[in-house]
C-alpha cells in the first residue's frame, strides 16, 4: 500500500544514494589504510577514525535516512522523529560510554596485570585503565 | 569431513529423531500430494503477505518451538531427578540446555508474541494491512529459516553446547570445535534480521496507519505495548547482529575481538550480549503486559485503569532497559561503583514495573470479573509474576547477588518471569484471540484443565529450586552427588516439569477437540470485546479486516458505541474500492537462499555460502525493480463477501 505514495516521490537517477554509498565505501577504506598501513601512534589512529566513523554516521542520516526531511502534514510525525532521534543519542551514548566504562573500570585491570609481559596488549586498553586504577586500588 | 561426522551418531535417541524427523517429512508430503494441496499451500501461505496468515504462521512455528523446547527441558529434568543418573552425558546436557534457552527466547517468545502482534494490532488500529506487507513477509521466513537452521544442529554437526548466552573464551573455536555454535551464530543472525524488520514494520505501521480519529492516546493497550517494544527492538537488535558477526568472524576468519589471543576481550561478548540481552527481556515481556491489559479490563467490564500511567510506566522501562545490562554479570570484577550504578538502576525498574500491577488490580477493583480462561492466566499471571519479581529485586542486590549468582535461585528467577509473564500471556493471548484467527473459541472447560495442571506444575517445578539455589545447587551441571542432599527436591521439581508437559498435550487435545466440536462464532465479538478487532462483522475479519475504515472517538471505541447501542450498520453505498498488496513468494525463495548461506557458513564451505549470498541478493535486485503496486478490491467483491459472511 505505501509503495503508491513512494513511488511518486522518487525521480530520476538516485545521485543522492550512489554517491553515499562511494563515500561510505571510501571513507571505510580510508579507515583500514590508516590503521594498517600508517605508521602513526595508537592515540592518533583512533582519534582519525573515530573521527571518520562520525563522518560516515552524519552522511548515512544525511544521504539515506531522510533526517532533513520535516513533515507538512503533521506535528506528530515530527514530534515523533525528534523523540526517536534523540533516543538513539541515548542509546548509543550508553552503549559506547557504558561498554568502556564497564570494561575498564576493573574488569580490564585484571587483564593487565596478569599480561603485564605482553606489550602489545595492553597498550589497547591502556587509557582507560590507568585513569580507574585509582580508585578500584584501594578496594582490593 | 566425512559423512560419519557430518551426521551425529552413536546416540539412540538421536537415532529416534533422525527416524521421527523423515517419517514426518514422508508423512507431509504424501498428505500434500495426495489431497493435491501443493497449490493451495503455495497460493494461500507461502506467498501471503496477508498479516493474519503471517501471524497464524509465526503461532504455528512458536508452538512447534515449545515442544521442541519442552522436550529439551524434560530430557534435563529426567536426568536431574536423581542424583547422579546416567541418563544423559555431560555434552549432551550441555547441548541441550543450550538449544532449550536458546529456542524459547528466540524461536518461542518473541514468535509468539510477534505473531500475535500480527494478527491482532492492524485489527486494533482499524488498518487493513501493515505498512510494509511484503516485507512481514521476509520477516516471517527469515525467522522461520533461522529456526529451521538452527533445529536442524542436533541432527546434522551437533548441537551449540556453550549456553545461550554463548560466553567467550567457551564459545570459541578452541572450546568448542565443530559447526555446532555456528549453528548459533548464524541461525540467529538470520532470524535477527526478520525481528528487526518486523520492529521497523510496526512501527510504522503504529504511528503511521491508524484509523482516523485515532490519536496516540486513543490507542487499546496491547497496541501501545506494541509500539514499545518495537522501538526497543530497532534499538537492541543491532547491538546483537554485531555481536554476532564479530563472533562469527573471530570462529571463521580468525579474528581476535573476543578470543583469549590476539588482545581480545572476552568479557567484551558477555557485556555486548546483555547490552542486547536485557532490552530482550522487555521485548518479551512488554506484549505480555499489553495482552493481560486488554483482557484484564474486557473481563472486569471496566476501562482500563490508570490508562496513562500505564503508557508512562512503559516508557520508562523502555528508557532504563538499556541501563541495567551489567546486573547480568555483576560477578565479572567491575569495581564497586559500576556495580552500585547498576544495582540502583535494576531496583528502579521495579518501580514503573509495580505501577503496572497496581493498575491491573485497580481495574478489578469493582469490576464484574469474569472467570474465563484467558483471565485465569491473567490472575496467574500477576500471583506469579510478582513473585519472579521480588526475587529480581533480591538478585539486583550486587553484593547479595555474589551468592545468588549462577545458581538455581537465579534459575527459577528468570522462568518465574518468563513462565508467569512471557509464556502465561501466550496462552492468554492465544485463547482470547483464538476467535478472531480460527472462528470458534477454544473449550472453556478444557482451558481450565490446562491452566490449574500448568500453573500447579509450574510452582512445584520451580518453587524448590530458589531452595535448591539457596542451598548451593550451581545450574547448568549435568549431575551431583548423593551427600549434596539435592535429591529429594530436585525429584519434585522433575515432577512438576512433568505436568507442565502434560498439561502441554491437554492444550493440544483442546485444540482438536475445539476444532471439531466447537460452536462456530457468527458474530466477531466473541468475548463482548472493547477494542476495534471485535467490530468486524464476522468471526474472522474477511482479507482486507475492514469493508470500511471506522472512525475512532475515544478509547473503547466499540465497547462505548455497543453501550450507546449506536454499532455502525455497514451501507452498500458506503464501499469504495479497497487497495491491497499482491502476494509474492520472493520472501520465501530469498529466506530459501539465505537458508543455503547460512548452511554453507556453518560448515565453513565458502563456495555454499557466496552462492547462497548471491542467491539474496539476486533476490532483492529483482525486488527492486519490481513496479507492483498492488490490486484493488471492486466494490461488487466487497459486497458479496460483506453479505456472503453475514
Amino acid at each position: 500500500m505505501a509503495s503508491k505514495t513512494a513511488a511518486n516521490e522518487h525521480h530520476g537517477f538516485p545521485w543522492k544514494h550512489l554517491i553515499g554509498f562511494v563515500l561510505s565505501i571510501v571513507l571505510t577504506l580510508f579507515a583500514l589504510w590508516i590503521a594498517l598501513e600508517t605508521d602513526l601512534s595508537m592515540t592518533w589512529i583512533l582519534i582519525i577514525i573515530f573521527g571518520f566513523a562520525f563522518l560516515q554516521a552524519a552522511l548515512q542520516l544525511l544521504m539515506f535516512m531522510h533526517v532533513t526531511e520535516n513533515s507538512t502534514k503533521s506535528n506528530l510525525t515530527s514530534r515523533v522523529q525528534i523523540g526517536n532521534i534523540l533516543f538513539a543519542a541515548f542509546v548509543a551514548i550508553v552503549i559506547v560510554i557504558g561498554s568502556v566504562w564497564v570494561m575498564t573500570a576493573g574488569h580490564a585491570k585484571h587483564d593487565k596485570n596478569q599480561h603485564a609481559p605482553k606489550t602489545e596488549n595492553h597498550e589497547n586498553h591502556g587509557g582507560g585503565s590507568e585513569h580507574d586504577s585509582g580508585e578500584h586500588g584501594s578496594h582490593e | 569431513m566425512k559423512w560419519d561426522e557430518f551426521f551425529v551418531t552413536g546416540d539412540p535417541m538421536i537415532y529416534g529423531a533422525d527416524v521421527s524427523i523423515v517419517l514426518t517429512m514422508v508423512g507431509i508430503l504424501f498428505y500434500l500430494t495426495k489431497y493435491k494441496k501443493w497449490k493451495w499451500l503455495w497460493d494461500e501461505w507461502l506467498t501471503t503477505v496477508d498479516h493474519k496468515k503471517l501471524g497464524i504462521m509465526y503461532i504455528v512455528s512458536a508452538v512447534l518451538m515449545l515442544f521442541r523446547g519442552g522436550v529439551d527441558a524434560l530430557l534435563m529434568r529426567t536426568q536431574l531427578a536423581v542424583p547422579e543418573a546416567k541418563f544423559l552425558d555431560s555434552q549432551h546436557y550441555n547441548e541441550i540446555f543450550t538449544t532449550h534457552g536458546t529456542i524459547m527466547i528466540i524461536f518461542m517468545a518473541m514468535p509468539f508474541l510477534i505473531g500475535l502482534i500480527n494478527v491482532v494490532v492492524p485489527l486494533q488500529i482499524g488498518a487493513r494491512d501493515v505498512a510494509y506487507p511484503y516485507l512481514n513477509a521476509v520477516s516471517f521466513w527469515t525467522f522461520f529459516i533461522g529456526a529451521m537452521l538452527f533445529n536442524i544442529s542436533f541432527v546434522i554437526g551437533g548441537s551449540p553446547s556453550a549456553g545461550w548466552t554463548s560466553y567467550m573464551p567457551l564459545a570459541s573455536n578452541e572450546l568448542s570445535p565443530g559447526p555446532g555454535q555456528n549453528y548459533y551464530l548464524l541461525g540467529l543472525q538470520i532470524a535477527g534480521i526478520g525481528t528487526l524488520l518486523t520492529g521497523i514494520n510496526f512501527l510504522v505501521t503504529i504511528l503511521k496507519m491508524r484509523a482516523p480519529g485515532m490519536t496516540l492516546f486513543r490507542m487499546p493497550m496491547f497496541t501501545w505495548s506494541s509500539l514499545v517494544t518495537m522501538v526497543i527492538i530497532i534499538f537492541a537488535f543491532p547491538i546483537l547482529t554485531v555481536a554476532l558477526a564479530l563472533m562469527t568472524f573471530d570462529r571463521l576468519f580468525g579474528s581476535h575481538f573476543f578470543t583469549l589471543q590476539g588482545a581480545g576481550m572476552d568479557m567484551l561478548w558477555a557485556n555486548l550480549f546483555w547490552l542486547w540481552g536485557h532490552p530482550e527481556v522487555y521485548i518479551v515481556i512488554l506484549p505480555a503486559f499489553g495482552m493481560f491489559s486488554e483482557i484484564i479490563s474486557t473481563f472486569s467490564r471496566k476501562t482500563l485503569f490508570g490508562y496513562k500511567a500505564m503508557i508512562w510506566s512503559m516508557l520508562l522501562i523502555a528508557g532504563y532497559s538499556f541501563l541495567v545490562w551489567v546486573h547480568h554479570f555483576f560477578t565479572m570484577g567491575s569495581g564497586a561503583l559500576v556495580n552500585s550504578v547498576f544495582s540502583i538502576t535494576t531496583m528502579a525498574i521495579g518501580i514503573p514495573t509495580g505501577v503496572k500491577i497496581f493498575n491491573w488490580l485497580f481495574t478489578m477493583y469493582r469490576g464484574k470479573i469474569q472467570f474465563t480462561t484467558p483471565m485465569l492466566w491473567s490472575l496467574g499471571f500477576i500471583v506469579n509474576f510478582v513473585i519472579g519479581g521480588v526475587t529480581g529485586v533480591m538478585l539486583a542486590m550486587a553484593a547479595a547477588d555474589y551468592q545468588y549468582h549462577n545458581t538455581y535461585f537465579l534459575v527459577s528467577h528468570f522462568h518465574y518471569v518468563l513462565i508467569a509473564g512471557t509464556v502465561f500471556a501466550c496462552f492468554a493471548g492465544l485463547i482470547y484471540w483464538y476467535p478472531k484467527m480460527f472462528g470458534y473459541k477454544l473449550n472453556e472447560r478444557i482451558g481450565k484443565w490446562v491452566f490449574w495442571v500448568f500453573t500447579i506444575g509450574f510452582n512445584v517445578c520451580f518453587f524448590p529450586q530458589y531452595f535448591l539455589g539457596l542451598d548451593g545447587m550451581p545450574r547448568r551441571v549435568y549431575t551431583y552427588s548423593e551427600e549434596s542432599g539435592w535429591g529429594p527436591l530436585n525429584m519434585v521439581s522433575t515432577i512438576g516439569g512433568f505436568m507442565m508437559g502434560i498439561a502441554f498435550l491437554i492444550l493440544v487435545y483442546n485444540m482438536y477437540y475445539s476444532f471439531r466440536y466447537a460452536k462456530r462464532e457468527t458474530t466477531g465479538d466473541a468475548w463482548d470485546g472493547r477494542t476495534l478487532e471485535w467490530s468486524t462483522p464476522t468471526a474472522m475479519p474477511p482479507f482486507y479486516n475492514f469493508a470500511k475504515i471506522p472512525e475512532v472517538t475515544g478509547l473503547d471505541h466499540f465497547w462505548r458505541q455497543k453501550q450507546a447501542g449506536k454499532v455502525e450498520k455497514l451501507k452498500a453505498e458506503d464501499i469504495k474500492p479497497i487497495h491491497m498488496p499482491s502476494n509474492s513468494g520472493v520472501p520465501f525463495i530469498m529466506a530459501s537462499f539465505f537458508f543455503v548461506a547460512g548452511f554453507g557458513m556453518v560448515f565453513d564451505w565458502m563456495w555454499m555460502a557466496i552462492a547462497g549470498m548471491i542467491g539474496v541478493f539476486a533476490t532483492l535486485i529483482y525486488r527492486s525493480f519490481e513496479y507492483n503496486d498492488g490490486y484493488y478490491v471492486s466494490v461488487e467483491e466487497v459486497i458479496e463477501t460483506e453479505k456472503i459472511s453475514k
